[in-house]
């Protein structure tokens, strides 16, 4: 039996064929990942005449120049604009309070208000939506702007509470002690040292609650009455065919998602090594 | 005086969040409750009688799509175990410095649209699509082959839906493994596969768990991928759940088969928990 040497530092699993094997497997599975997306940029740019864009037909940027050229789309897109920034800056808001409350302080009902959110976390989006709808019946309240952004909060302000959680958790009190024993009182010492220290968990809290709410489909499908998404325009244009511009969009977004991704990635890393 | 602050300060920070939860995710789990067992029409109101007979109406009524959609996603989460398990473990194990690379690959789906990216596979998966069209040319499939409107095509996009659900928290659970745990095992003389099976599998079954919750539940009560790329063959209760609320207005037996939904999920996720838990523990046990 040959054994092969291997730094004391390194993971000693020996390495096989079946190591190739699964780096191999990795990769197909996210080329897999991303077929779908390649496919949606790709036909951004397909120059289609008919009512669908699902053969190609050479490559155009006109969809790119005539991005806005399908009003309904536009106005769909600014109302999932409009949902996704002021629900996440109100579950920002709802949701910082909450984390902070569970990381900093033990109290009568914490337990609770952790199973609630982590039952809101895993619910079934369907019975959510669907029972929001019969609250929004039974009180004689019609769906729309109001109740839409209502249900965005609610799904959202869980998510929020856990990153904000999550940060208190491990914040370093000695530096707050400090700022004590230097005279500030607590109110300066929570807004010039716990808060900034807080800040990116809380910002990264409310993007992830404005991706939430631009990407969510089904409980908006139950809470939105009339109101138009983009993700419920695209649903109801399927069986009449989307025009490319919905690609162009879904191309956008995807952009602007994985730049912000990458820099935030990028920009937390030296901290991350401090630790 | 600041004690007393000290000591409201949690309820206060606690209360806008929480009572936002409580009206508008708890309360309406009520109000569905009850309005499943009300009677009455959308134009004339609805009144508390306690029918439950709707409840045995709307279950025996779509049996077939209630059992199917826990199928489906039963499939969908062994499929996803299979799938995710040897990517997790890899990136986890050999990712090196690019561990947070591919993990991003993995989550690149999200940074579509959940509507978009089911869409996009509708296209590819089309009859004269992309991937069918040049194999039918090619005279490698029969004209009449297809794959949107079968069980293939909806499992298929639940799979990929829910895949990074899968894949993170497995991951999760095999980052955590300590490795000179593994290394000891291979020190008494334990194969590759034996540490494998009776060291690191066991440490990842709470990721694994994780997963299945995370993956079963949105799968079984998706309509998504049923409506774009299943058929009438594939109709799973979300759609019917939907149905009846937005288009037929069919509100107590709607509510009814939402609630039953919720309610086998629920038990469905305890039960395993429970045989997972104790199987679990009996593992550890006995090494």
């Amino acid at each position: 039996m040959t054994q092969t040497l291997v730094k004391p530092d390194k993971v000693r699993i020996r390495k096989a064929g079946g190591v190739r094997v699964m780096y191999v497997y990795t990769w197909v599975l996210i080329a897999w990942l991303v077929l779908p997306i390649a496919v949606m940029i790709l036909f951004g740019f397909n120059d289609t005449t008919g009512r669908y864009n699902q053969t190609w037909q050479g490559f155009t940027l006109e969809h790119y120049r005539e991005l806005f050229a399908v009003p309904d789309l536009t106005d769909a897109l600014i109302a999932s604009l409009i949902v996704a920034v002021v629900s996440s800056l109100v579950s920002g808001a709802l949701g910082t309070g909450i984390g902070y409350a569970l990381g900093r302080y033990r109290f009568r009902g914490a337990g609770a208000t952790n199973l609630v959110m982590f039952a809101a976390i895993s619910s079934p989006e369907l019975v959510m939506g669907a029972s929001l709808l019969t609250l929004f019946v039974s009180m004689g309240v019609g769906p729309g702007w109001m109740t839409l952004i209502i249900a965005h909060v609610m799904f959202s302000i869980s998510f929020v509470a856990t990153v904000v959680r999550a940060r208190v958790i491990t914040l370093d009190r000695s530096i707050e002690e400090a700022a004590a024993d230097l005279g500030a009182t607590a109110w300066t010492t929570f807004w010039k040292v716990t808060f900034p220290i807080l800040l990116p968990a809380i910002f990264s809290g409310v993007m992830l609650a404005f991706a939430l709410s631009i990407d969510d489909f089904v409980i908006t499908n139950f809470t939105a009455g009339n109101v138009q998404t983009f993700p419920l325009w695209i649903w109801g244009s399927t069986r009449v065919g989307l025009p490319p511009q919905v690609n162009v969009m879904g191309t956008l977004i995807f952009a602007v998602g994985v730049l912000i991704a990458v820099v935030a990635n990028l920009r937390s890393r030296p901290r991350k090594t401090q630790d | 005086m600041n004690r007393v602050k000290r000591t409201l300060a949690p309820y206060l920070l606690v209360l806008p969040g929480g009572l936002w939860l409580l009206l508008f995710f708890v309360v309406p789990m009520a109000t569905m409750l009850s309005l499943s067992l009300q009677e009455g029409d959308i134009v004339n109101g609805y009144v508390f009688t306690g029918h439950w007979q709707t409840y045995v109406e709307a279950i025996s009524g779509y049996q077939t799509q209630l059992i199917r959609s826990l199928v489906y996603g039963a499939i969908t989460s062994l499929i996803l175990i299979v799938l995710s398990f040897p990517v997790a473990y890899w990136i986890a194990f050999y990712g090196g410095k690019k561990k947070t690379i591919y993990l991003f690959l993995i989550l690149l789906p999200f940074f579509v649209s959940f509507v978009l990216r089911t869409i996009s596979w509708r296209m590819i998966l089309t009859d004269d699509g992309v991937l069918l069209h040049p194999l039918k040319e090619a005279g490698l499939l029969s004209a009449g082959f297809h794959i949107l409107g079968t069980p293939v095509a909806v499992i298929g996009g639940l799979v990929y839906n829910f895949l990074p659900f899968m894949v993170l928290p497995i991951y999760v659970a095999l980052e955590r493994i300590d490795p000179r745990i593994v290394e000891a095992a291979r020190d008494l003389y334990a194969s590759p596969a034996t540490a494998f099976r009776r060291v690191i599998f066991p440490l990842a079954l709470p990721g694994v768990f994780a997963g299945v919750l995370m993956t079963f539940v949105p799968a079984s009560s998706d309509y998504v991928n049923s409506e774009l790329l299943g058929g009438t063959e594939t109709t799973m209760i979300g759609q019917v759940v939907q149905s009846k609320f937005l288009t037929s207005s069919d509100y107590p037996s709607a509510s009814a088969l939402a609630f039953t939904l919720m309610a086998v999920l629920l038990i469905g996720v305890f039960a395993y928990a429970r045989a997972l838990g104790t199987e679990d523990v009996m593992k550890v046990a006995a090494r």
